[in-house]
């Protein structure tokens, strides 16, 4: 159990320490979420519709697709360098590489997320100071539910030919739920409503965060041996 | 005989029972058409039901094979099992494309509408397109290994996926009721109509299974001379 935090921790450690050495992703990802944010904001017909009635939605789009931009790249440097066949070597146990991934990339999305929440603020003036800590929780929990997914199929896609298409394709339909779950519960938030009145999103978006974290960590194993 | 000559004789038997059933599916539409009552509210438009609720049926029986087949090759590695995982889910697929064309061509004159996003039909929907990314990533792996396990480990997710989905949308509408959309309270169908609609499930089961084998044999004898090109079969 040790070692296998431990060497998870390694392996996280090791991607962030790459990433802010060069900050290439992070750059990229943070001005992508920045335009996505600034181009849903035109999505709409400003005599009717109010940038504060699509403002979870816009939010939520934003995160799915610096997500996915993010996720895509999470085993490019593994794959090209043949790294993972090292990684592989060592001898640690399996699971520790997908919990070190996914703690990674955990990081680097929530990173990314964190920059965006002032800029959505500013951007579609909505008052999030005194919903904060609810606001964190809810995407922390649809965070976790993305990367979890996102690190099993990154690991797939990266292994297939038109890498960059095949991520999207497999793991929208897996963030359905914690999109719509995010979505309903980011706007009965910002309307001030409390938790308490918010159980049912809650369960099915910390269910959802049961089930495929996982289940990933099962079946990634499976995707890496050779 | 040899496993190609034996694959070719389960292509054929496959074939002699898909042709059986598409026989049996036109004897299923004389039924509907000459000898099941028009329903007294819907019309004739009522008719499309005999093939729609059986494609859904097939669809949903293709995937649930899939998902099960899946968890199977994880266990077993059995090359086999994930061949015949791919062409039920190929069948899935395909009988799906029946479900969502006939489903809206319905809706537009009984409901007023192509499409609504309720529970069922956003499902299927999300269950649809899972899978034709399912096909797509096996067309984009060259490695059969590879290929497999990847199959597999999609389709467990997927099988888990699908109850979340549907509570997802459930949820959806009933927190947001859309505007009233008119729909049909079931109704308790009569005799005619109910032996009609079993005799169609039936058919639209062998269907599936008649695609399932010519896919399945189809799956096996490319495998077979994939190994032969590599050189070790």
């Amino acid at each position: 159990m040790v070692g296998l935090v431990r060497a998870a921790t390694v392996i996280a450690l090791k991607d962030l320490s790459l990433e802010l050495r060069t900050k290439t992703a992070f750059a990229s990802g943070l001005v992508f979420a920045v335009l996505v944010l600034a181009i849903l904001f035109f999505s709409r017909d400003p005599t009717a519709v109010a940038s504060r009635d699509i403002a979870p939605g816009a939010l939520w789009v934003t995160f799915t697709f610096a997500s996915i931009l993010g996720l895509n790249r999470a085993f490019v440097l593994e794959h090209e360098q043949r790294a993972m066949d090292a990684i592989l070597l060592a001898p640690i146990p399996r699971s520790a590489i997908f919990w070190g991934k996914f703690a990674g990339n955990l990081v680097f999305v929530g990173t990314i997320e964190a920059v965006s929440i002032p800029l959505f603020v500013v951007f579609y003036d909505v008052a999030v100071w005194p919903y904060l800590p609810s606001l964190l929780l809810v995407i922390a929990l649809a965070t976790v539910a993305f990367v979890a997914v996102g690190t099993l199929f990154s690991a797939i896609a990266v292994r297939t030919q038109y890498a960059e298409m095949m991520l999207p394709l497999l793991l929208l339909p897996f963030l359905v739920p914690p999109l719509v779950g995010g979505v309903q519960l980011t706007a009965r938030v910002l309307d001030g409503r409390p938790l308490s009145d918010l159980g049912g999103w809650l369960r099915l978006i910390g269910g959802f965060d049961l089930a495929f974290v996982t289940l990933a960590a099962l079946l990634f194993p499976v995707v890496l041996e050779d | 005989m040899t496993p190609i000559d034996r694959a070719f004789r389960l292509a054929r038997w496959g074939g002699v029972v898909t042709g059986a059933a598409l026989l049996g599916v036109a004897g299923v539409y004389v039924r509907a058409l000459v000898y099941t009552p028009v329903e007294r509210f819907q019309g004739p438009a009522q008719k499309i039901f005999y093939i729609h609720v059986p494609s859904a049926w097939g669809a949903l029986l293709g995937f649930a094979v899939t998902g099960v087949l899946s968890i199977l090759y994880l266990w077993v590695k059995d090359r086999r099992i994930d061949i015949a995982a791919a062409a039920s889910a190929e069948v899935g697929v395909a009988l799906s494309v029946v479900l969502l064309t006939t489903g809206p061509i319905w809706g537009k004159p009984i409901w007023g509408t192509w499409w609504t996003w309720d529970a069922r039909l956003t499902s299927t929907l999300f269950l649809f397109l899972l899978f034709v990314g399912y096909l797509v990533m096996r067309g984009v792996v060259v490695d059969p290994g590879l290929r497999s396990r990847f199959s597999a480990v999609i389709g467990v997710m997927g099988l888990v996926l699908i109850p979340f989905i549907h509570l997802t949308v459930y949820m959806f509408r009933t927190l947001h009721p859309a505007p009233i959309v008119l729909k049909p309270s079931k109704p308790s169908l009569p005799g005619e109509m109910l032996v009609t609609l079993l005799t169609s499930v039936a058919v639209f089961t062998v269907v599936y299974l008649g695609f399932l084998t010519q896919r399945y044999a189809l799956g096996l004898i490319r495998d077979l001379r994939e190994r032969e090109a590599a050189g070790d079969a």
